[in-house]
């Protein structure tokens, strides 16, 4: 006898998330650096499912105006641009660069990053607050780069955040989730999305970023740097899936002592 | 005239930004221009005039995180 055929649902809705009234199916953003050229860099991308790329302003080099550039192999059509402000280190010079940013390619929304020490590059936080002010008020949508600290996080997303990126660990370190308490209050305070942004260095990494319900990850170096960019781009997609799909489903309770998942009655 | 192009100082014939941008070699689509701490729009490149000293800033976007 055939049961009744039952089609699965078609009304189920996507799992998106949106930042600045821009919505994504993507929670994976990729950073742009690091890569051995920008064909690599294109296809890590692509394979990383990614739909938002960070990028940074430089001056462009006077004495070669033929070398490759970024936009020719990873394409502003293709990806959304997120302009960050790597490098700068007052507020001053983080509206200086989202300006020609905005001006290069007519994004508003950016990543804001103030960095305090080359040494870990940790974000000046008191800066970050003051430059973020300075950002709003010249029309920009700031995703921003800070540290794990629950009041701060608190504190920019009054300032007019348009999402929370706390670093797992330092920048370009691999160390992976350092504070899973912190990231898991930050979470559950925040109204704007919340980004893991620094610090990933495995699958695993992203996967448990996710699992403590982070609505997205954003890594470069874990990608760039693995002996095989493009495979270890697929793997984070795939983990950044996972956590998301183990977030959404809700983990088991946790038990001091065991459960058997056999019964125990009807033993020969 | 003598202006100063990120950082370097430099002898220019352009007489306007999008002379220079020209000048230099730069697909006007794929760059950012700053005179003098302020951004020139590509809508005012042909008309806006370089001054004897200006600072120009050309700047792209690049790979980063």
């Amino acid at each position: 006898m055939n049961a009744p055929f039952a089609p699965p649902a078609m009304t189920a809705t996507a799992d998106t998330w949106t930042v600045a009234g821009r919505t994504f199916s993507s929670r994976l953003i990729v950073g742009t650096g690091k890569y051995k050229d920008y064909a690599q860099n294109a296809a890590a991308a692509e394979a990383a499912g990614a739909e938002i790329v960070t990028v940074a302003v430089r001056r462009v080099n006077l004495t070669d105006p033929n070398q490759p550039m970024l936009v020719d192999y990873v394409k502003p059509d293709r990806f959304t641009f997120l302009p960050n402000t790597a490098g700068c280190f007052t507020g001053e010079d983080a509206v200086r660069t989202l300006r020609l940013a905005r001006e290069a390619g007519g994004w508003d929304l950016v990543k804001l990053e103030v960095l305090s020490n080359t040494a870990h590059l940790y974000p000046d936080m008191i800066e970050t607050l003051r430059a973020l002010d300075l950002l709003i008020r010249d029309g920009f949508q700031v995703m921003v780069y800070c540290t794990d600290d629950v009041v701060m996080c608190r504190r920019l997303e009054e300032a007019g955040a348009a999402a929370i990126m706390p670093a797992a660990a330092p920048i370009g370190s691999g160390l992976g989730l350092q504070n899973r308490v912190n990231i898991r209050l930050i979470v559950e305070q925040a109204t704007v999305p919340v980004l893991v942004d620094a610090g990933v260095g495995t699958p695993s990494d992203a996967t448990l970023a996710m699992e403590l319900g982070c609505d997205a990850v954003l890594m470069n170096t874990a990608i760039a740097e693995a002996k095989d960019p493009i495979l270890m781009a697929s793997a984070m997609k795939h983990a950044v899936i996972a956590g998301r799909e183990g977030y959404l489903a809700g983990r088991m309770a946790k038990r001091m002592y065991a459960d058997p998942s056999s019964p125990l009655a009807g033993l020969i | 005239m003598r202006i100063q192009v990120n950082g370097e100082d430099r002898q220019v014939t352009a007489t306007t930004v999008q002379g220079l941008v020209e000048e230099l070699g730069f697909d006007i689509r794929k760059v950012a221009v700053e005179r003098n701490l302020a951004i020139v729009p590509k809508s005012l490149h042909a008309e806006t005039t370089l001054a004897e000293g200006d600072r120009i800033e050309l700047v792209q976007f690049v790979g980063g995180g």
